[in-house]
């Protein structure tokens, strides 16, 4: 019991954190599965939801900023999708990583322009800023919100794209992009549907993360996407279950690490795994198994 | 059309020069973080400095009215970019630097000042290593190891503190060395210390509370900079700190206040300055602050006295002062009279020791932040025996 007591708030936080990067993780995996591109600002895209909460809360009460601030992310991932990939849909594929490179960049030196580097509090949203007390430790409501909200997520999620038109159109799009153009599915609104569903979860993972670590700073982004992309690829990217058990176990690892006593090489862990997932199972653990169509 | 542009550019580019060159200025370089982790801190500096330019704009030399150009670089916190920043001074020709807030960036610029013969006050770089084995480096606030052992002292004489968790930065030469120097006094106390380390980025502090907590230490010395703190301030509060938090001159800031408002957490700091010392130099640059939106901003949105500015402040004086015994703009000169120059500012006497030009100080002071008024309360002076 003592045990428990003494381990249960590392446990806590990573599962907290899991369920962050799970949110953000899905983003990358769906616009991986669709276009074949690691979207490299979508780290960014949540920091600038944190920034847009900050600002929008500023000038109206909570129950207005918090929707605002999600369509406001909503809005940026579709922009950042329409002028820095659209137009180099027929481009190489290097190409768009490389924009998307520039897009991140773009982002975070917007931001460094904006806040004039210094770190930004973020307000506390109430009820999941309470503080509660489970078993002997003490936490934030939002450590046992995070995971149950991710899950419903990824469950409405899942429906959607399993049991829809779009989420079909979605499915076909991912299988094979020149076909289903021909079939005539408009792959423009597909791959916009894409980005605006994997912004929007960005921005609900940013209002729950910042509630926990309430100041953002431009690189606030960048650290949280780095592991949710490894979280992607530790779960198979393309894969939506596996992005999300990926987080978990990532989030988890982490702060058990830290837990131990070896707080220096949390971070170490997390990228040595992404080489050794890279090495003995290069699909992920529920990645499809690569097929080179001629 | 294009000729008659390029060739009137070129007339203005001459006449500029011809310009400066007739004016009578000495420049004094600002090397400060405005950005990065230690921009909050850097700013509050920079404000300081500012202000005592505009209240003293010009210098005599000899006879010989002289104007004061403040020449700011942002050093981005960073230990990279600090010897670009330092070269773009010494490019610009100044006589004395200013700065830097955060040891790191002090000790990577350095070697271009050295090289290039100009002299450095550092504000509130209290690492040992910054003027250590040089002769060009100043410094006109105490060091780690006097701070380290003030603290450790305050732990143990107010609190009966016989465990201490120490959590310090990865790489960041302020942070590990302070926790150092703290852990050494402390240990010499008889005390125990349980240490731990964070890497750069880090967001994430429950884990490292946990431990504490989970250890049942008796204080928690966290010297870090103001973007850690204020997350560790965080997730302290969440999980239910009883036990007080101490920190170095760094956390003496009002980005710490806020972050600390409506908790139950005890927060010290060891600082420079006690804001109430000097009531017409606070009144004076909380009016000036007050006056222009970007000063408040960069002050941290209200018009908290933090000592670093107080700091700032006296340093610019400082470099006037040597200047003018130095009686020449020149760089070389200004370093001579660096050595003798003394100066009574708003933070007490300032003056050179003779082997590695670090401040005569005996004394901090101890201060804690008050989550009701969300103001620091004065709590002692304290020395070392």
């Amino acid at each position: 019991m003592d045990f428990i007591n003494r381990n249960l708030p590392y446990l806590l936080a990573g599962i907290s954190v899991g369920g962050q990067y799970a949110l953000i993780a899905i983003g990358y995996t769906m616009v991986y599965g669709i276009l074949r591109l690691i979207n490299f600002a979508h780290g960014d895209i949540f920091m600038v939801a944190a920034l847009v909460l900050v600002y929008a809360s500023a000038s109206f009460p909570l129950y207005v900023s918090i929707p605002l601030t999600i369509i406001a992310t909503v809005i940026l991932g579709f922009a950042v999708e329409r002028v820095a990939y659209k137009p180099l849909r027929n481009a190489p594929r290097m190409s768009v990583m490389i924009s998307a490179i520039g897009v991140s960049y773009l982002l975070q030196n917007l931001a460094l322009y904006v806040t004039g580097g210094l770190a930004q509090v973020v307000p506390s949203i109430p009820v999941i800023s309470d503080t509660i007390k489970i078993g002997s430790a003490t936490t934030k409501v939002v450590t046992v919100v995070t995971p149950i909200l991710t899950i419903v997520l990824v469950i409405v999620l899942m429906q959607l794209i399993n049991h829809t038109k779009i989420g079909m159109a979605m499915r076909a799009v991912s299988d094979d992009f020149e076909t289903s153009r021909l079939m005539g599915i408009k792959i423009n609104s597909v791959i916009s549907t894409t980005f605006m569903i994997g912004s929007f979860l960005a921005a609900v993972g940013a209002l729950l993360y910042f509630t926990n670590y309430p100041s953002v700073v431009p690189t606030s982004g960048a650290m949280p996407g780095l592991k949710a992309f490894v979280a992607a690829v530790f779960g198979g990217i393309g894969s939506i279950p596996g992005a999300v058990i990926g987080a978990f176990i990532i989030g988890i690892c982490e702060n058990i690490i830290k837990g131990l006593g070896w707080t220096t090489f949390s971070d170490a862990f997390t990228f040595a795994l992404l080489i050794v997932v890279l090495l003995v199972k290069p699909t992920g653990l529920f990645g499809e198994k690569a097929t080179d169509k001629v | 059309m294009k000729k008659l542009a390029a060739a009137l550019i070129c007339a203005t580019m001459c006449l500029s020069c011809v310009a400066t060159a007739s004016a009578e200025t000495v420049k004094i370089g600002v090397f400060e973080p405005a950005s990065g982790d230690n921009g909050a801190g850097g700013k509050q500096e920079t404000l300081g400095i500012q202000y005592a330019n505009e209240e003293t704009p010009t210098v005599e030399i000899d006879g010989v009215e002289y104007d004061v150009e403040l020449v700011i670089v942002d050093n981005e916190s960073s230990t990279e970019k600090a010897p670009t920043a330092a070269s773009e001074l010494v490019s610009n020709g100044v006589s004395v630097v200013l700065g830097s807030y955060g040891s790191g960036v002090s000790i990577a610029a350095s070697d271009i000042f050295a090289e290039a013969g100009i002299p450095v006050i550092g504000v509130t770089c209290t690492n040992p290593q910054v003027t250590e084995g040089n002769t060009h480096y100043f410094r006109i606030c105490f060091l780690d190891p006097f701070q380290g052992t003030v603290l450790a002292n305050f732990a143990s004489e107010n609190f009966g503190a016989t465990k201490a968790y120490v959590l310090t930065k990865l790489g960041d030469d302020y942070s590990v060395g302070l926790g150092y120097y703290f852990q050494e006094a402390f240990e010499s106390l008889g005390g125990e210390v349980i240490s731990d380390t964070f890497p750069e980025g880090t967001a994430d502090f429950t884990s490292y509370i946990t431990t504490a907590i989970n250890e049942g230490v008796d204080v928690i010395f966290a010297p870090t900079s103001t973007e850690a703190a204020q997350l560790i301030i965080a997730t302290a509060a969440s999980q239910g700190v009883e036990v007080p938090l101490l920190a170095g001159d760094t956390w003496d800031s009002n980005v710490i206040l806020n972050a600390a408002e409506g908790t139950d957490l005890g927060v010290y700091v060891t600082t420079f300055y006690q804001e109430g010392a000097n009531e017409e130099f606070d009144a004076n640059i909380k009016e000036w602050i007050n006056a222009d939106s970007t000063r408040l901003a960069n002050n941290g949105g209200d018009d908290t006295v933090a000592a670093v500015t107080a700091m700032g402040y006296d340093a610019y004086y400082t470099a006037l002062a040597a200047i003018q015994n130095a009686g020449s703009t020149d760089a070389a000169a200004v370093n001579e009279a660096l050595w003798d120059t003394t100066y009574t500012g708003v933070t007490g006497e300032i003056s050179f020791e003779s082997e590695n030009g670090d401040a005569n100080r005996d004394t901090a002071y101890v201060k804690v932040a008050n989550t009701e008024t969300v103001a620091w309360d004065f709590v002692a002076e304290q020395g070392v025996q």
